[in-house]
């Protein structure tokens, strides 16, 4: 996805999903109006019928995860987006794709909650929700966007994720990403690295629609093509049919982690500024790590050494790359537009080998490069 | 003649069969499964079947008999 | 020689454990006996048919049958249904639910998928109760009825469902009840041949709960009910309301045309793939 560019565009980051979301092979939208997420719902209905794909409106977010979901079943790539109000509601189907495996990507344009909360202002304040908003234990995979052209190429990267390994995949994309414009340039389709589903290799009397077939992750027919089985929120055996049995329950349960857990290792993905020679290192993610990385160069320029990481994966949580981090240098700053939902994850990842400061702001305006300055300069020490 | 199979091990016993059995062909046994006793008087007519919750009546019509009577289906 | 067991049961997943799990003379298995023989008759591959339920007794059906089945979440069969269909269009949908499910928890998508019109054929099981959760009022539980979360009496007035669907603009509207099988039968296959939104209201006892509460002790009781009060659409237009308190109006209700989502949506897709 590097290499050769074409051209600078000016798009908005909620167009960029939009582009990335076609260019990844969606042809499924549902949704429902709500800011800051609107523009999505709005591209794609322009863009959709053009690439032979169907944007829905649906009666409210509940029923927008419901479509992507059966979208999805019967062979669709499918997405929606929403904000937090909205984001609330899609938990419920949210935790039925965990359990029925069923890729989809949702985005969360995130503003200040809770509640209504404040519609046209950023925040951050989604993070523990996107891992946990959906009842029972389960695995998620959070992404998280800082730019108009990572909402592009993360979009692109939630659906290879989602079909890789049969599950919900969440983009948390913040107010602020989701409504700034910057010149980018998309590469050329044929240059992207799209993924699909795992198909049936087996005639559909010997496939086992949710049998173990070594990778964790059960291929995966489409309504109408011949393997008729039967998909269900309960718990369920490798046939699909509900059970209670403690060790068909137990067996799925496992499977369901395992197929993401056994992969922590290719689910690092970050960004590192500044960081060979760092004492200090600034952890932040979304619109943060605009702000962060601006502090970190007017750091450096007054002689601290310190260094930034922008996180792209928020869950799993890269414990690798953290734990790195926290033996490298003396002090971290987490900043976050939220009371401390990625700090506490930071600190429970460090074995006391490292200082955690942390930054939070919730009165619905950014951090400043300034604010994330002076707090360097004061724990740097 | 009209063959009625009944599968006991899905009967639960709910008697809608017994009940609503136009011509009283169904009666039940001392474990109150549908059993006949007189098959002549079954006319086919295949309401037992449907109404069975369970699947567990299944009427099957002699050929000569469906060409025989059309009516007797109704 | 003949056979010895009915083309029905080629549609049954052996690979289930029979008996089903509702109750004695629950009037689910007869109404899934009844979709099962017209679909056989009007001719639909397995493959093409997709079942899809939410939460409760009657959505428990899909497991059962060798179709293509989805048992989704309460009350949002219909949300799920509506992906389905759009993605692939050659589908044949069905929706299948119960009262609290499309009524209460799902009533916002029952109204706005028959406004909407996306060819989707649902069928509610109305057992005027909450069968699975032990006997709780339910939508259509008549008034003063006494159940275990109205101990005291219910204190609500039903919804009439089909009533509530044809308002929100269903296509094909009908009602019937498991005792007139015969006329369920011939529903079914209206709806599954009408183009757009249909929805077949089925009354249908649930002997251990709606019956217990209604005072009628076994499911023959019941379906004698079922006979008695129900009253066909042609002859209750020469009723009037004090005479047709208490009875079920059972026939085609509705049958018009509208705009179909999914066709539509299929037109403007071609126009703009042209373009």
């Amino acid at each position: 996805m590097k290499s050769r560019k074409q051209s600078q565009v000016l798009l908005q980051g909620n167009e960029a999903c939009v582009r990335g979301a076609i260019a990844a092979g969606c042809r499924f939208y549902a949704g429902y109006p709500i800011t800051p997420a609107t523009e999505i719902m709005e591209y794609m209905a322009r863009q959709l019928p053009e690439a032979g794909g169907v944007c829905i409106q649906m009666e409210d977010e509940i029923a927008s995860m419901g479509a992507i979901i059966g979208a999805s079943l019967a062979g669709s790539k499918s997405m929606t987006a929403t904000s937090g109000p909205g984001f609330s509601l899609m938990q419920e189907h949210i935790g039925y794709a965990c359990m029925a495996e069923v890729p989809c990507v949702v985005v969360d344009v995130m503003r200040a909650g809770p509640s209504t909360g404040l519609p046209t202002q950023a925040a951050q304040g989604d993070v523990m929700q996107a891992r946990w908003g959906t009842h029972g234990d389960h695995s998620i995979i959070v992404l998280a966007p800082s730019s108009v052209y990572e909402f592009y190429e993360l979009t692109i990267q939630a659906f290879n994720l989602a079909e890789r390994y049969r599950t919900p995949t969440i983009l948390l994309a913040d107010e602020i990403v989701g409504h700034m414009r910057e010149g980018v340039s998309l590469p050329p389709q044929g240059e992207l690295e799209i993924e699909n589903r795992p198909r049936p290799t087996v005639p559909p009397e010997w496939h086992v629609p949710y049998g173990d077939p070594g990778t964790g992750v059960p291929p995966m027919p489409a309504f109408g093509e011949g393997y008729r089985y039967h998909v269900t929120g309960l718990h369920h055996d490798v046939r699909g049919y509900p059970t209670t049995r403690p060790d068909e329950v137990q067996a799925l349960m496992r499977r369901l982690f395992s197929k993401i857990s056994n992969d922590f290792e290719r689910l690092q993905w970050c960004d590192s500024y500044f960081t060979e020679d760092a004492e200090m290192t600034v952890i932040a993610y979304g619109c943060v790590a605009r702000a962060g990385l601006q502090a970190v160069k007017e750091a450096r320029q007054k002689g601290l050494k310190v260094g930034l990481v922008k996180l792209k994966i928020l869950w799993p949580f890269m414990r690798r790359t953290i734990t790195g981090i926290t033996e490298s240098s003396r002090v971290i700053l987490v900043p976050e537009m939220n009371v401390g939902q990625i700090s506490r994850e930071v600190k429970r990842v460090n074995q006391g080998s490292c200082e955690i400061a942390t930054l939070n702001k919730i009165d619905g305006t950014a951090i400043t490069p300034g604010e994330i300055l002076s707090k360097i300069e004061e724990v740097y020490r | 003649m009209t063959r009625v199979d009944i599968y006991r091990g899905w009967c639960k016993k709910c008697g809608i069969c017994i009940a609503f059995c136009p011509k009283e062909t169904l009666v039940a046994d001392k474990d109150s499964v549908p059993t006949i006793t007189d098959l002549e008087s079954c006319t086919g007519c295949r309401l037992c079947e449907m109404r069975c919750p369970d699947f567990a009546i299944v009427v099957t019509k002699d050929e000569k008999q469906k060409t025989k009577s059309g009516s007797a289906a109704g | 020689m003949k056979e010895s067991s009915h083309f029905v049961h080629k549609y049954l997943r052996s690979s289930k454990r029979f008996p089903h799990i509702w109750c004695a003379g629950c009037g689910i298995g007869i109404f899934m006996q009844a979709l099962i023989r017209v679909i056989d008759k009007i001719g639909y591959s397995k493959d093409e048919v997709v079942l899809v339920s939410g939460i409760g007794c009657s959505s428990r059906l899909p497991v059962y049958v060798d179709f293509n089945t989805l048992h989704a979440t309460h009350g949002r069969a219909l949300t799920f249904a509506t992906g389905v269909k759009l993605a692939n269009p050659r589908l044949k949908v069905i929706t299948i639910m119960g009262d609290g499910d499309a009524a209460s928890i799902g009533g916002n998508h029952l109204i706005h998928a028959a406004r909407r019109n996306v060819e989707i054929v649902s069928f509610v099981i109305n057992n005027q109760v909450y069968g699975m959760t032990g006997g709780q009022s339910s939508p259509t539980t008549p008034y003063g009825l006494k159940t275990t979360s109205a101990p005291y009496g219910n204190l609500e007035a039903p919804f009439d469902i089909s009533r509530l669907v044809e308002a929100a603009g269903a296509v094909f509207v009908g009602r019937t009840t498991v005792y007139h099988t015969p006329q369920l039968e011939r529903l079914i296959e209206k709806s599954l041949k009408k183009d757009g939104f249909s929805m077949v209201e089925v009354l249908a006892q649930c002997v251990t709960y709606s019956g217990r509460w209604m005072g009628l002790a076994s499911p023959v009781e019941m379906m004698a009910w079922q006979r008695d009060n129900a009253i066909t659409v042609e002859k209750a237009a020469e009723m009037n309301e004090t005479e047709l308190a208490g009875k079920v109006v059972i026939g085609v209700l509705v049958d018009r045309e509208r705009p179909i989502y999914d066709k539509e949506y299929g037109k403007l897709a071609r126009e703009k793939l042209k373009v």
